[in-house]
């Protein structure tokens, strides 16, 4: 295995594009490593991406959004409070990511390129509208986070394409968003389910929402028809029924050693109308 | 293949070594600089044994490369006590009886000393909270928590 540290995008690109054999980036590595060791991956080129100039910063952009470099650490996420105040939801899912040490280390765009359909970070990606800006041979492109997975362990990035940065949009007034996951203990396990709700009010009433779920498919999903469902609504409890119908029908959990399928469903339901309350209670100001 | 030359900072000293692609940090301290305060239990990040401080950052040792660490300050268990000094996390452990086997605690140590640099009063769910990623085997984590708080309260002066 060859280890790779360039110092820009341009440099690691044409590392990808070159390397005959089996590529794979390092961010944090705590999912590289993890593999690397099981014998699950073995990459010819390994091409270390915190070398690249702007891989730490946070930078707002001109409209008003969140420009977050491949290189933020889970616990440089959670201490970012202009980051926090704006999306609640998504620091909160990706501070759910392992233990401290885990933290130090591990990224926003690592989780999503990894492919995990139980990844927490990803839910509320999706539901706040987030994007990841991509390079590679083809030049430059941009992909919506729910269209990047491509089932359990696989993302649509082409041979020699990267991703540059993570971009949030503009937060704008009365929203707010929250994500919440069920584990059978209380730190350091993988989703059961995952459940992720962002919002937008005008006075008591939800003008737009959207909705995903993790764990509960091959990939996060977005369940439109659960942001349809509340939409139009002021969230009362025969709202909140439908958003938790809508959201269990959409779902397509398998049965494993961490639930059954209906057990799952059942988790679904309780997980969407929880975070909705919070993301609710969130875009009112009343809560972090 | 040909190895790759590291030169890095352990527990303020200046050191050089050559590693595989593949190893680890935690491969390179054993096995290269001899420093085995430094523990193997899972080697994937569940239990915590290896955790070391990288520029100041509580890590995972098994989930850093050698090759990483070039030009970077890396403490260890080892960089705890100063010459015949026990570091106070040290003192409290023994006094508490917070070890039975003591695998865990050299990371356990280096992970509540990280702790108390960035938060000097925690409360006893915070200690938990952020111990959690180091697992015990022995004692039941109880012990462990009242040293901690106690080193901290120790270290603040307040007794
Ligand atoms: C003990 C432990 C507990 C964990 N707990 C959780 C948990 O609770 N929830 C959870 O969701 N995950 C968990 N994980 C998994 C892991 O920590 C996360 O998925 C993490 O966010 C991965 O980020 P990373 O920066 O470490 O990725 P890396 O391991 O560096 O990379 C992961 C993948 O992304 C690709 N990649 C990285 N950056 C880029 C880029 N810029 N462009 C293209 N591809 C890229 C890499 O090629 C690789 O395939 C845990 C892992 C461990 C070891
Ligand atoms: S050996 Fe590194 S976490 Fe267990
Ligand atoms: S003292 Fe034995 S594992 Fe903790």
């Amino acid at each position: 295995m060859r280890l790779h540290t360039p110092k820009t995008f341009e440099q690691a690109v044409a590392i990808a594009a070159a390397a005959p054999g089996k590529t794979r980036f390092l961010a944090g590595g705590t999912d590289v490593l993890v593999q690397l060791r099981a014998g699950m991956v073995s990459p010819d080129d390994l091409i270390d991406l915190k070398h690249i100039a702007g891989g730490k910063d946070i930078s707002a952009t001109g409209d008003g959004g969140w420009r977050i470099g491949i290189a933020v650490s889970g616990a440089e996420l959670g201490r970012h409070a202009g980051l926090v105040a704006d999306w609640p939801g998504v620091v909160e899912g990706m501070q759910l990511v392992g233990s401290t040490q885990v933290q130090g280390r591990a990224t926003l765009v690592g989780n999503l390129c990894n492919g995990s359909p139980a990844a927490d970070s990803v839910p509320a990606l999706v539901t706040a509208g987030a994007k990841v800006s991509v390079i590679g041979p083809q030049g430059q492109r941009d992909i919506a986070v729910e269209d990047v997975p491509a089932g359990p362990g696989r993302n649509v990035l082409q041979p020699g394409e990267m991703v540059t940065a993570l971009i949030l949009p503009p937060r704008g007034k009365h929203g707010g968003d929250a994500y919440l996951r069920f584990i059978p203990r209380s730190e350091m396990d993988i989703a059961v389910v995952g459940a992720a709700v962002n919002l937008r009010l005008d006075g008591a009433m939800i003008t737009e929402a959207r909705v995903a779920l993790g764990a509960v498919a091959a990939k996060v999903m977005l369940v439109q028809a659960a942001a349809q469902a509340i939409i139009g609504t002021a969230l009362q409890d025969a709202d909140l029924d439908a958003l938790a119908t809508a959201a269990i029908a959409a779902a397509t959990p398998i049965s494993d050693k961490r639930g059954t399928a209906d057990f799952r469903n059942d988790i679904v339901g309780v997980l969407v109308k929880r975070a909705a309350r919070i993301a609710y209670a969130r875009a009112k100001g009343a809560v972090k | 293949m040909s190895k790759i030359h590291v030169t890095t900072t352990v527990n303020g000293d200046t050191v050089e070594f050559l590693a595989e692609s593949r190893d680890t940090l935690l491969d390179a301290l054993r096995d290269q600089l001899g420093l085995t305060g430094t523990k193997e239990g899972c080697g994937t990040g569940d239990c915590g044994a290896c955790s070391v401080l990288l520029d100041g950052v509580l890590v995972c040792s098994c989930l850093v490369l050698a090759a990483e660490v070039q030009d970077k300050q890396v403490e260890t268990v080892e960089g705890l006590a100063t010459g015949a000094e026990l570091h106070p996390l040290q003192r409290k452990f023994i006094e508490h009886a917070a070890l039975q086997c003591g695998f865990c605690t050299p990371g356990i140590l280096v992970a509540a000393k990280a702790l108390l640099a960035q938060n000097p009063d925690p409360t006893e769910s915070e200690v938990r909270f952020w111990l959690a990623g180091n697992l015990c085997r022995c004692t039941g984590y109880d012990k462990i928590i009242r040293a901690v708080m106690d080193a901290g309260a120790e270290m603040r002066g307040a007794n």
